[in-house]
């Protein structure tokens, strides 16, 4: 059928903060099926609270709203707009339970408003886990043996019945929270009881559990001819009895038989057609016993997910944009495929080539929580990397997480010993991977690995193939001694330089790269195509492998090695932020988003390079060209020297790109807007605190020490409380507030222990002061103060933790105009061409700097929206001197006051101490507009603002 | 769980082109020389499946996707009775498996076949060629690294065009399957019959004949039919003159006829509509096919590399398109008018592949069924 006319009007619904289990997939979804509604004429209105995405963004939507995701905001935004249709897929479970709760109302019914793209009996049976059970019984579709709790006592008596180990899942839960495994009798109350309390309706249900078996997705589309196709099929490295979210997952499956396959597909086609009736996106678990290859279904879910998000980015298929379209009434054989655009959107995509997914966690700042990991997720964000191998693109993977490491080798500090290697592998961390690595190079047979972790060999084989290699090349003790056979195997295998430079011990990466560049060893890209190249395509997205080189010469030039070629237009990168993080999330994903848009603009070819596969900045059609890559040196090298843009934009990723800036000017490449040297006084405490002087401008004492004697010292000089943290971090980690010489001893052996030879920064801390920010855009002349906030906690609280309301509410004119004055002062002497941070204390009327960051920040989103200003184009204009600020007039558009309010995922910690303080821990914001002072919501905010302050 | 060795050998092979594109890999499988006409499938599993399809009869094969082996082998994912494609080239090999199930791996399977095969070749380079100059011969070998040797075998290896196959692979002998006593009996005529066409028949109640591709009607008549199906199978079906002869009797007795591929084509041919050699064919398991009757599409295992002219189908008053493909709208099935005859293109059996289309199957026995209700 093709489209349905008489839907003129959409309203989406967004997934509001940022929350372990839902991050920033959705603004990926939502973004996407908005331009896709907007491509049909269809008139797209938004709600969303999260001011931080794209998705609220003036350019995605024709009207935004950005309000809580209540019943109420639904019927206001009913009230003022004509509303055809409902799209709730795209904004996770949050969407769909906001969906639910205003069809109980009878709100859409009220308004006349047909639900699209979903059968809101549907959610049930897919949320409610008897409910499933029951229905896979019905569909004779096998299930793991289960029983519905809804009391201790029931519960009890249900874990008799089926026998340990088992599982509880509570209902109507995101992320598995509150889920958990019991192996034995003795855990069972505990587990029965955290489970009852997460679920809404205290419900549970107590399950056998399948430890070991394999866990497969498939993400499917299907239109309302019930055409159904699977776009993509993703195997779980790590077996059942770990979140999917926390699991290394690959793609294609790599273990799957077509008779395995089909079963799976048959299952899940029958499974998604007897949901209900809906056009749409929906992603279904399965577990495989891989000893019979008999399947059980876990689990249904009929929206775009985490996963759907990874499917797109790993097959090229956009999944969001395609179910759009299918919810306005058009059939998929009525759709052409986005990226080769002459074939069919009616087919199942073919790779020729390996997706991993790492997941990112962050238990650095949960401290006491159990960093086991299970049914609830516990990661904060994802990488995805992309190779011809799958060894290639494991490595890329770890090279892509910003964690130092550079390959499948990153060797913790502490060297485990045989047996402690085995008991470690038994409980699944987060490094688990990198202990079996090292358990395969320490000898450890195949089969035993396999026993304790219940991992498919074939993926330890593999393993063992780098452990193979990596022996290999350390034998050889110069780097002149290896072939170029070696070499090449090595980086077929995604063995980075400094890698490689590590195991031979005699030379540095960048030696290895030179060296292998002169052997012709040099990096390929290859076009992810949805079609194994079987028909031409049109999307500019690219990944980097290496291939052998052994061709002959003169056959070369009609083959196509490297898909990517290059124009003579002159072009721009942006560096994107890599995994979110606590400190560096969706905001950086907007800003690079808005920074690949004016580049356009301006009229040069713009080039994003990040390896974040829940982004809309490495959606197909945002960047003229993709690179999904790791944000790292060697890889970003080469990209500049295949593209050899005109420059770098690092402003706009976060912390990830700004940390590259100094190589990318050692080597001669421009850096887009302010120069190197500039952002490092910035981010030098000596070089700025001296600038501060010269200006004239106030700042906290503050002193530097290496080792625990000198602190003391320094401590001494600015006086205490004093703030003590590392140089060169994200987000505060590791910043503490201590009071006395022996606190500030332990928090300085901490430190060293963590970061050994780390710059150790030791600042006089202004108790009971006032914190507020300025974010301003500077064009070399004049300065643009986009906004101040105010924080309504004390300082002590990180920013990114605290209420920051803007404008200024409490502090008195001469104090906002100092600190705009101080803004202004700073940009100019820094030589500020786009964006820079401020962040001020203000004690007893005198205005300090704590703080500046040369470049976008996680509030640069939030003014542009509260203020309804395009402020990053305008910036990245800037930035690239296209322009300068006199050519804009900007306007502020905000009556009373937009609060930023943190958001925090505590309740996936339940042990961890909840205190705020100088290291965030927040994982996602919203906004509220208050018209004025007396908002009783503000009120009562205020009130308790500093309830939270640790110490 | 037996452990499995590492493979430690990397002897050198060759591929060359008909153009003169000349690639240099690895070995696996048998050591030899072995030439046909290269192509290449897109489908991410049944990589087996695929091997032992007699519709790859004579030509070398090329992997799409980045790994085969990775579940080894199992004596019962066969399609026929042994390894039907000449050669393989793939991007990488897994020696060791997965799959507990599996009772070897690939590498001594297709050594035990005397399939010569090559990988650590830039695969999606080397399709990205084929598709844009097409099918052409290729020669691999891991004897001769020299190009005029090379050269010399790959002259010997007889074009694809007008070339007859399936005499050559069909049975050379008529064997029956299924219950004897059933109501229901289907004579094949095997051009390459895949072995899931004879099972989805036997599934539904028939008493299958599976004759060799040159039997005369009268013999194929003896076994007193209540249905015909014309196989797939490897070759040019302008070739077939023979065959094209034999469907034109089996039309005539207005008895329910059911062709796959090649008998897709011959069904074409035997209605004077003519066929003609693909660019690069399709193979793979994701071709969307749409159902020009029920409005319906389905997702369809391919694999042929010649085509029926869309523009005579079209032209003719004798048949009428009944499925088309979504991709590049070539003719996927045809019905004859008046007559209980059909065919497609592709392949609803699938293994490998997906399992939308065993439909056909149904209709092809309810066909049978309405007209023999006393076997109903």
């Amino acid at each position: 059928m093709p489209r349905d006319t008489s839907i003129k009007s959409v309203l989406i619904i967004g997934s509001g903060p940022i929350i372990i289990g839902q991050a920033c997939e959705f603004d990926y979804s939502g973004s996407q099926a908005a331009r896709s509604l907007r491509e049909e004429g269809v008139r797209v209105t938004l709600i969303n609270s999260n001011p931080a995405t794209i998705m609220t963004d003036p350019i995605v939507a024709d009207r935004v709203y950005l309000l809580p995701l209540t019943v109420e905001s639904i019927e206001q935004i009913l009230e003022e707009n004509q509303i055809d249709a409902v799209l709730p897929t795209m904004g996770g479970q949050t969407a769909l339970n906001l969906c639910k709760e205003a069809d109980e109302l009878g709100v859409w019914e009220r308004f006349n408003v047909r639900l699209i793209g979903v059968d809101i009996k549907a959610i049930d049976k897919a949320e409610d886990r008897e409910l499933f059970r029951q229905w896979m019984l019905e569909m004779r579709i096998p299930v793991a043996t289960a029983k519905t709790a809804n009391s201790m006592l029931e519960g009890k008596e249900f874990a008799q019945e089926i026998g340990f180990p088992l599982v509880i899942r509570p209902s109507f839960t995101l992320g598995g929270t509150g889920g958990g495994f019991v192996m034995t009798k003795d855990d069972l109350e505990a587990a029965l009881d955290r489970g009852l309390t997460a679920s809404p309706i205290h419900e549970v249900l107590v399950e056998q559990a399948v430890l070991g078996w394999k866990e497969f997705e498939l993400e499917l589309l299907r239109d309302a001819a019930d055409n159904v196709a699977i776009i993509c099929t993703v195997e779980n490295f790590d077996p059942m009895g770990i979140h999917t979210g926390d699991s290394i997952t690959v793609a294609p499956a790599m273990t799957l038989s077509d008779t395995a396959f089909q079963l799976m597909r048959n299952t899940a086609i029958d499974m998604m057609r007897n949901l209900g009736n809906f056009a749409g996106g929906c992603n279904v678990q399965f577990a495989l016993n891989p000893e019979t290859e008999e399947i059980i279904a876990i689990e249904i879910n009929p929206r775009v997910s985490r996963s759907s998000a990874l499917a797109s980015k790993a097959t090229g298929y956009p999944i969001a944009k395609i179910a759009a379209k299918l919810a306005i009434g058009y059939n998929l054989d009525e759709l052409k495929n986005q990226i080769t655009q002459t074939t069919s959107a009616y087919f199942e995509p073919a790779l020729d080539y390996v997706i991993v997914k790492m997941p990112r966690w962050n238990f650095d700042k949960f401290k006491g929580a159990d960093d086991t990991l299970g049914l609830q997720m516990k990661s904060v964000g994802e990488v995805m990397a992309i190779g011809r191998t799958f060894p290639e693109a494991l490595q890329k993977a770890c090279q892509s997480l910003e964690n130092n490491a550079t390959g499948l080798s990153f060797i913790s500090t502490a060297r485990l010993r045989p047996e402690e290697l085995l008991e470690s592998l038994k409980r699944p961390t987060w490094d688990r991977i990198f202990r079996i690595k090292e358990a395969i190079a320490a000898g450890v047979s195949i089969k035993t690995i396999r026993e304790i972790t219940l991992i498919d060999r074939w993926f330890l084989y593999q393993i063992q193939d780098i452990v193979t290699l990596e022996t290999k090349i350390s034998a050889q003790k110069h780097l002149e001694n290896i072939s170029a056979e070696l070499i090449s195997e090595a980086k077929q295998m995604g063995f980075s330089d400094d890698q490689i430079a590590d195991l031979i011990k005699d030379c540095t990466g960048e030696e290895v790269y030179e060296y292998r560049k002169k052997l012709g060893i040099r990096r390929v890209y290859k076009m992810v195509d949805t079609c194994s190249a079987e028909f031409e395509a049109k999307t500019p997205y690219y990944y980097s492998t290496f291939e052998p080189t052994s061709y002959a010469e003169d056959t070369k030039g009609g083959l196509a090695f490297n898909e990517s070629k290059t124009t003579d237009k002159k072009k721009i990168i942006v560096l994107g932020s890599g995994p979110n993080r606590i400190g560096q999330g969706i905001e950086f994903d907007y800003c690079c988003t808005h920074g690949l848009m004016a580049i356009r603009e301006a009229g040069y070819e713009s080039i994003m390079v990040n390896c974040n596969p829940e982004t809309v900045s490495t959606d197909f059609d945002i960047a003229d060209k993709l690179y999904f890559e790791p944000v790292y040196w060697e890889h970003l090298w080469e990209i500049i020297e295949h593209e050899k843009p005109y420059g770098v934009i690092v402003q706009l990723g976060g912390q990830t790109a700004l940390k590259l800036a100094k190589r990318l000017h050692e080597n001669g490449i421009k850096l887009i807007g302010t120069s190197f040297d500039d952002m490092d006084i910035a981010e030098d405490r000596g070089r700025f605190s001296d600038l501060l002087k010269e200006l004239g401008i106030p700042y906290p004492n503050y002193g530097t020490a290496y080792n625990t004697d000198d602190a003391i010292e320094v401590a001494k000089e600015v006086g205490y409380p004093v703030l003590v943290r590392p140089s060169y971090v994200l987000g505060g980690q590791r910043m503490r507030i201590v009071i006395n010489d022996e606190e500030l001893e332990k928090s300085v052996l901490s430190l060293l222990k963590h970061l050994p030879g780390n710059k150790i920064l030791i600042d006089h801390f202004l108790d009971r002061c006032q914190e507020a920010e300025v974010d301003a855009i500077c064009d070399g002349e004049d300065v643009h103060i986009m906004g101040i906030m105010e924080h309504i906690e004390p300082a002590g609280i990180h920013s990114g933790d605290s209420h920051a309301v803007l404008p200024c509410f409490n502090l008195g004119q001469l104090e906002i105009d100092e600190m705009a004055d101080y803004a202004k002062k700073i940009a100019l002497r820094l030589n500020i061409r786009g964006l820079i941070n401020i962040q001020f204390a203000i004690k007893d009327g005198k205005v300090f700097v704590i703080e500046a960051n040369p470049r976008a920040s996680r509030t640069t989103p939030f003014i542009a929206k509260a203020y309804g200003v395009p402020y990053l184009n305008i910036a990245t204009k800037v930035m690239m001197g296209e322009a300068k600020l006199k050519d804009f007039d900007i306007r502020h558009s905000l009556e009373g006051f937009a609060v930023k309010e943190p958001v925090f995922s505590f309740n996936k910690f339940p042990n961890v101490n909840k205190e705020l303080g100088p290291e965030m821990k927040s994982t996602g914001e919203a906004i509220r507009f208050i018209k004025n002072l007396r908002d009783p919501w503000f009120r009562q905010l205020y009130k308790e603002r500093s309830m939270h302050l640790s110490k | 769980m037996p452990e499995q060795v590492a493979h430690i050998s990397s002897e050198p092979a060759w591929l060359l082109l008909e153009d003169g594109t000349l690639f240099k890999g690895k070995s696996f499988g048998a050591r030899g020389t072995s030439g046909g006409e290269i192509c290449f499938n897109t489908g991410m599993t049944g990589y087996q499946e695929v091997f032992t399809d007699p519709s790859y009869t004579g030509q070398v094969l090329i992997m799409n996707n980045a790994y085969v082996g990775n579940y080894g082998v199992k004596a019962e994912d066969v399609e026929s009775d042994g390894v039907k494609i000449k050669g393989l080239i793939a991007k990488n090999i897994s020696h060791r498996y997965s799959r507990m199930t599996a009772q070897d791996n690939l590498e001594k399977y297709l050594a035990a076949n005397n399939i010569v095969a090559i990988y650590d070749v830039d695969t999606r380079a080397l399709v990205q060629h084929v598709r844009s100059k097409g099918a052409m011969n290729c020669i691999i070998s891991t004897e001769l690294s020299d190009l005029e040797g090379l050269k010399a075998e790959l002259a010997k290896v007889p074009d694809m065009a007008g070339l007859e196959l399936s005499s050559v692979i069909s049975t050379k002998e008529a064997y029956t399957l299924g219950d004897e006593q059933a109501a229901i009996r289907i004579a094949v005529l095997d051009f390459g019959v895949k072995r899931n066409i004879l099972n989805c028949l036997v599934e539904r109640g028939a008493y299958v004949k599976v004759f060799p591709a040159k039997t005369d009607f009268a013999t194929l008549q003896a076994f007193n039919p209540h249905g015909y199906f014309i196989s797939n199978g490897p070759g040019d079906p302008a070739s077939m003159d023979y065959a094209v002869a034999t469907v034109k009797d089996v039309l005539a007795t207005n008895k329910p006829f059911f062709g796959i591929c090649l008998g897709h084509q011959l069904l074409a041919r035997a209605n004077d509509i003519p066929t003609y050699k693909m660019h690069h064919g399709h193979r793979g398991l994701n071709h969307p096919v749409k159902n020009l009757v029920t409005g319906r599409s389905e997702i369809t295992t391919q694999n042929h590399g010649f085509g029926v002219d869309p523009e005579a189908v079209k032209a003719s008053d004798k048949v009428e398109v009944t499925h088309v493909n979504l991709n590049d709208g070539s003719i996927e099935g045809i019905r004859v008018k008046g007559k209980p005859a059909f065919s497609v293109q592709y392949h609803p059996e699938a293994t490998p592949g997906p399992h939308d289309s065993r439909y056909l199957f149904d209709d092809f026995m309810s066909m049978v069924k309405e007209r023999n209700p006393q076997n109903a």
